[in-house]
């Protein structure tokens, strides 16, 4: 059994729109390309351990529709689904992304570029995510502070995709 | 999924530009709906839909003074967004580990699911 990687997910906010998070994984490219887009396999690690997924599609092809479904351990449904914009095999993925419990949501996707390097045997994946604006950002940094939101004022920036 | 309805929660209340648009106002300082109904071009009535909803999840309060119904910000109220965008940072966390361990059977067994 090979050793898992422990490393974390780096989080960082390139401008006030988007969010990428980069994470190195301990397995070359084709195998985490076939994780990333492998309705069985996504099964097995997109809920992290907070449910169960119950549903993955997968169309991976350029217009393609995705939909991921968890029963959360609370006992609630959560869902996303989004389109395939642009698929570079084992290198690049660029989809949109809406959550469904947002009224509206479908109106302003977010739109997401996954993009897989390998070095070495182990695999890089960046994960841009890009919303339509900083209102909702600048909303609770403006607002927020008599509450002691400040604490995080990095994670507040990701308000922004449960809000699009 | 339903949808919620929009005044089950804060999330569903900022969804809403002009409702973003009041709390961005109520950030400054307390104010008087009339202040509100100027600065915002709205007519009265709208603007009292909003204040309603936004009163409904806990995001602004309201006092009577005089004559005057005054309405202020509730951070407080602002909480659960920003406990869902820490869980988010987790859930990736989690996400990641768990992909750790498909990828370490995947390298053990390089035929599994292959297409």
């Amino acid at each position: 059994m090979a050793a898992a990687t422990t490393g974390s997910a780096v989080t960082t906010f390139p401008t006030d729109t988007q969010i990428l998070i980069t994470r190195e994984f301990d397995a070359p490219r084709h195998l985490v390309w076939r994780a990333w887009t492998t309705p069985e396999l996504v099964k097995r690690w997109w809920s992290g351990k907070r449910g169960e997924v119950t549903l993955a599609e997968i169309d991976l092809r350029v217009g393609g529709r995705w939909r991921y479904v968890m029963i959360a351990n609370g006992g609630f449904e959560v869902g996303f689904h989004g389109e395939y914009r642009e698929i570079v095999p084992e290198e690049r993925i660029v989809n949109t992304e809406v959550f469904e419990g947002m009224p509206d949501g479908d109106s302003e996707p977010a739109l997401i570029t996954n993009v897989f390097t390998e070095n070495g045997g182990r695999t890089t994946v960046t994960m841009l995510t890009e919303v339509s604006s900083k209102e909702i950002r600048d909303l609770i940094v403006n607002s927020g502070m008599e509450a002691g939101m400040q604490e995080s004022l990095d994670a507040l920036e990701q308000v922004a995709i449960s809000l699009r | 999924m339903a949808r919620a309805a929009t005044t089950t929660d804060a999330f569903n209340a900022v969804a809403e530009p002009r409702r973003r648009a009041i709390i961005d106002l109520l950030a400054g300082g307390e104010r008087p709906v009339n202040d509100l109904v100027g600065l915002l071009g709205l007519a009265q009535p709208q603007v009292s839909k909003h204040l309603r909803v936004l009163r409904e999840v806990g995001l602004v309060d309201v006092r009577d003074e005089g004559r005057q119904r005054l309405y202020r910000l509730n951070g407080r109220g602002l909480k659960p967004i920003h406990d869902w965008v820490s869980a988010y940072e987790r859930l990736w966390a989690e996400r990641f580990e768990q992909l750790d361990d498909v990828l370490a059977d995947l390298k053990d067994n390089p035929n599994e699911l292959e297409e």
